[in-house]
């Protein structure tokens, strides 16, 4: 029987960077196993939120719990071997390892590798073995020795993908997945997304509203720094200050095709 | 100025150039050949925009190739240019220092200070670093060049959306450092001598003097190039050992023993050292500098 | 797949041990000995500087620091030997100098490695200026203008064997250098190996799959003060004697050189880097007073048209060799050579008749200055042209390269 346990929780968090403030206030739970979306006029925060997350930038206030666990401030490597995983919205891979030494890199501290420069690389079989799940998971095989600045942009975001969840963190945050995607890369994003997905906790910033009513199973909605609504779709679709925010067009626009 | 020159390239193009002690050998080196033409005071202007030229044409061939494989190579760039330079200059004007002197009518005790000397000629590179500064300051801030060139820094796209010609404001910029670089060593040259090494011995200087006050902040480099000048003459003067100190706590110490070879340096001896150990402990704890806005 | 990787890489390495062992049989004079005994210290110094730029993407302009300091507790040692203080075969030295290197690199490294790129340049120039400004300090271990001097036979013979004669040193600094060779080859194929690299391309992206890059770099550059080390180590008992100019600027500079002209984007560039510079050190300085201003040229010009080094021309022709495209290369290439040897010999002479002046050669002034001249501005309209005819080439090729890199 699944407990309903809190897997991202945010209280009060603010941030400010000198004067301007641009996180003021957020309090967001997430529940495990939920995927969550996080949308927003530009401008709204979204992707400095994600940054104080996952330890990017310090809170100016405020407290991140992830699993119960306090995680405000933590350096990123801190944040991640507790089980945290994200990318990026520019995309944010090894660009001169092959794809899929990018993928064994992202395993190696799970397995417990550490700092190790004893151990010869080329014979780490559960490394190895665990890149080549997720390569296959990403449908990258053909691609495995490719250098990795040379793959294509849609295939460079599923490498990214991939990174995130090579290590089998449970609490997974993309930042902007299908950003600049055409409609077809799009739908082999999302398909990407739900599948890798699957058991674990998924939070995501995106524009794409397709994308969002398509995956989420709540939503919310931030405005200069304040999440003005949380709730399933169908509620947020129907929430006259969120329709405000979006100026009524594009939700509309979205919703009726 | 030296110190704003290389802030000032260093502010606008992220680029740190090692070369810069080198232009400002060459403005001491062309300062005095075209003073055996013309005199000194010509030379002042005339120097300073040779160097600007020859930093012009290096931003313009050698910089901008390389800008695209990274600020690594960048650096490395500027790096092997000053190897370059101080051969070529070798090249034309030979290994040993060059006669180039303090014109007379600028060759006089100003006032003296603690038994220190102070020569007119100082007061006059101090008038001409402060006057340029201030110039500097205005030109940046409140004329149109110093906006366009400030807008260039942060959003190089959009002002070449606007119709300006950022390459070549970039190249301004470049020529603009080394010129005062230059402007330096036409000062500086006669002051110290002016020899084929002296880029290097000021070189390392400038750089701490930058990095100390702030990548980015011209008062910041101007405070710390006081700072750090100030240092440098008064601990060369105090002749306090460390033997001297230990020994005024009531410790006596050992001509024999091992450390005494370590304690027995004087001040004056750590001279050298005090500058690179106050920049090293700076970038240590504060990389940004005393005033600087930006780390890499 | 790997069994056959594994045997090639057997054979390559036992062939560059052969090699090393045979090498003083073709190369038999004592300068040719000392050159080569000289090129072994600087593959095993460039090699580990490359541990830190070419692997980890730090640049560092005080390396030196650590090859020099290695230097000096070696020479102390060996003194320490000579006076009857503790016996210690001098083959192990190096071990010393290595140990060194790595308890300095250790802390020094753990300060500065926490800021990446530009900054930790700046305060590795700090550090070396530093230290090099203090080693006048401190006369009882630098041994002030004069260094330090030492007797390598010191400890007596060992299996016959002295380290009086060059070749025995030779062998000394060949064996070292192969060990330590195997040794950073075999790093870069460690987890911590990998993980350096994606911190050189991504530190960023590194936090985020659970690794500290900070720890990171600090490792890999204690190792690499290590290995440095054993390359200071070896120098003391080379030219029994080491100066305080070892630490220096010239010599941190020089790796950089040697490690950059080789190529830091493949493990093997800086051995070529390291050979070339060496022996043009040597049989440059020999002839021209112009050699360091060569070399700064060689420098920006590889900086400027391949950053990736000799090591990158080669790679960067190996889709071609597979594809079976040589040919189609060779005409254009020939022209493109000729016009820069042309262009190249031009301004040597233009260099050399600045510092000799004209008497040197016979000639009358204004031939030799036109000559040399003329020489410059063929080339250069040449290789304009040549090499935009090579640029185009490899336009016209690339659809049929890409298949094979």
């Amino acid at each position: 029987m699944a407990v309903d346990r809190s897997a991202l929780k945010l209280t009060g968090v603010r941030k400010q960077f000198g004067s301007t403030h641009i996180i003021n206030g957020v309090d967001l739970d997430i529940r495990e196993g939920e995927r969550h979306a996080l949308i927003g006029p530009n401008g709204a925060g979204k992707s400095t939120l994600f940054n104080l997350i996952s330890g990017r930038f310090p809170l100016t206030s405020g407290q991140i719990q992830l699993k119960g666990q306090d995680i405000t401030n933590q350096e990123p490597q801190s944040i991640n071997r507790l089980g945290l995983s994200r990318s990026f919205q520019i995309t944010n891979i090894f660009p001169k390892l092959s794809v899929f030494e990018n993928l064994r890199c992202a395993v190696l501290w799970n397995l417990g590798y550490r700092y190790s420069f004893f151990k010869r690389i080329s014979a780490l079989k559960d490394a190895r073995e665990s890149a080549d799940r997720t390569l296959s998971l990403i449908g990258l095989e053909d691609r495995r020795e490719k250098m990795a600045g040379e793959l294509t942009y849609a295939e460079q975001r599923a490498l990214e993908i991939g990174i995130t969840i090579a290590s089998g963190a449970d609490v997974i945050l993309l930042d902007e997945p299908t950003a600049g995607m055409s409609h077809s890369e799009t739908d082999a994003a999302v398909e990407l997304i739900e599948k890798v997905t699957q058991g674990k906790t998924l939070m995501m910033v995106e524009h794409d509203m397709g994308v969002v009513f398509n995956l989420a199973d709540r939503i919310s909605v931030l405005v200069y720094g304040e999440v003005i609504a949380t709730g399933a779709p169908s509620e947020i679709r129907n929430n006259p200050r969120v329709q405000e925010a979006y100026l009524g067009t594009q939700l509309e626009d979205e919703v009726s095709s | 100025m030296l110190s704003s020159g290389l802030t000032l390239i260093f502010s606008m193009m992220g680029v740190l150039n090692f070369a810069h002690a080198s232009f400002y050998m060459l403005g001491a080196y062309f300062a005095y050949q075209t003073g055996l033409f013309v005199g000194f005071w010509p030379a002042l202007f005339l120097a300073p925009l040779l160097v600007g030229l020859v930093g012009a044409a290096t931003e313009r061939y050698g910089l901008r190739a390389v800008h695209k494989f990274g600020h690594v190579a960048e650096l490395l760039f500027t790096f092997g240019l000053a190897y370059v330079i101080e051969e070529i200059v070798h090249l034309i004007w030979g290994r040993a220092p060059v006669d180039y002197r303090i014109p007379e009518s600028l060759d006089f005790t100003l006032f003296t200070l603690y038994q220190t000397q102070y020569p007119a000629y100082r007061a006059f590179m101090m008038l001409v670093s402060v006057g340029m500064l201030i110039a500097l300051y205005f030109t940046l801030t409140k004329t149109r060049i110093g906006m366009i060139v400030q807008a260039s820094l942060t959003h190089p796209d959009m002002v070449q959306a606007l119709g300006h010609n950022v390459p070549r404001v970039f190249m301004l910029v470049f020529a603009g450092g080394c010129a005062l670089a230059g402007l330096a060593g036409v000062l500086g040259g006669n002051m110290f001598i002016t020899e084929p090494g002296m880029a290097f011995a000021v070189g390392s200087i400038v750089f701490v003097v930058v990095v100390f006050g702030g990548m980015g902040s011209l008062i910041g480099a101007f405070i710390a190039s006081l700072l750090i000048g100030a240092i440098q003459t008064f601990s060369v003067a105090i002749d306090l050992s460390f033997v001297d100190v230990v020994s005024a706590l009531g410790i006596s110490v050992d001509p024999d023993s091992f450390w005494y070879g370590g304690l027995s340096i004087t001040i004056s001896q750590t001279a050298p050292v005090l500058p690179y150990l106050l920049m090293v402990l700076m970038l240590i704890i504060r990389p940004r500098g005393l005033m600087g806005t930006r780390e890499s | 797949m790997n069994a056959v990787i594994n045997r090639s890489r057997f054979v390559l390495w036992s062939s560059v041990a052969v090699v090393f062992v045979l090498l003083p049989i073709v190369f038999s004079g004592g300068f040719e000995l000392s050159m080569l005994s000289q090129m072994g210290i600087a593959i095993i110094f460039a090699l580990s500087y490359n541990m830190l730029l070419g692997q980890t993407g730090l640049l560092s302009f005080g390396h030196a620091v650590y090859f020099g300091l290695g230097a000096f507790m070696t020479a102390h040692a060996i003194n320490y030997v000579h006076d009857g203080g503790f016996a210690f075969p001098i083959t192990l030295m190096p071990l010393i100098g290595g140990l060194t290197g790595l308890g300095f690199s250790l802390v020094l490294g753990f300060v500065t490695t926490r800021r990446p790129g530009t900054p930790f340049a700046m305060i590795s120039l700090g550090i070396a200026e530093m230290v090099a400004a203090s080693a006048l300090m401190f006369t009882t271990f630098f041994g002030g203008e004069g260094g330090i001097v030492t007797d390598r036979t010191s400890g007596g013979a060992v299996w016959g064997v002295s380290y009086g004669p060059q070749i025995q040193v030779y062998y000394l600094i060949a064996g070292w250098c192969f060990v330590s060779m195997a040794l950073m080859f075999a790093i870069t194929r460690t987890p911590l190996g990998r993980m350096a690299n994606a911190v050189r391309d991504n530190p960023e992206r590194v936090q985020f799959v659970g690794y500290n890059p900070t720890r990171v770099r600090w490792l890999m550059m204690s190792l690499a003060g290590f290995f440095a080390g054993i390359a200071g180590a070896l120098a003391t008992i080379n030219y029994e004697i080491i100066t305080a100019e070892a630490l220096g600027l010239m010599a941190s500079g020089n790796v950089v050189l040697m490690a950059f002209i080789g190529g830091i984007g493949q493990f093997w560039g800086p051995i070529i880097g390291a050979v070339m510079v060496t022996f043009l050190q040597s049989a440059l300085s020999n002839y021209t007073q112009a050699w360091l201003l060569y070399f700064g040229l060689l420098f920006l010009i590889i900086i400027l048209y391949s950053p990736g080094g000799i090591a990158n021309l080669v790679t960067m022709h190996s889709p071609v060799v597979k594809a079976g495209l040589v040919k189609r290369l060779i005409p254009s290439y020939t022209r493109a050579v000729v016009s820069s040897l042309i262009l190249g010999v031009g301004v040597i002479a233009v260099i050399e008749l600045l510092y000799r002046g004209t008497e040197a050669i016979g000639v009358s002034p204004l031939v030799s200055w036109l000559t040399a001249l003329a020489l410059v501005l063929t080339g250069a309209v040449m290789l304009s042209r040549s090499s935009k005819k090579v640029s185009q080439l490899w336009g016209e090729l690339s659809p049929e390269l890409a298949k094979w890199s």
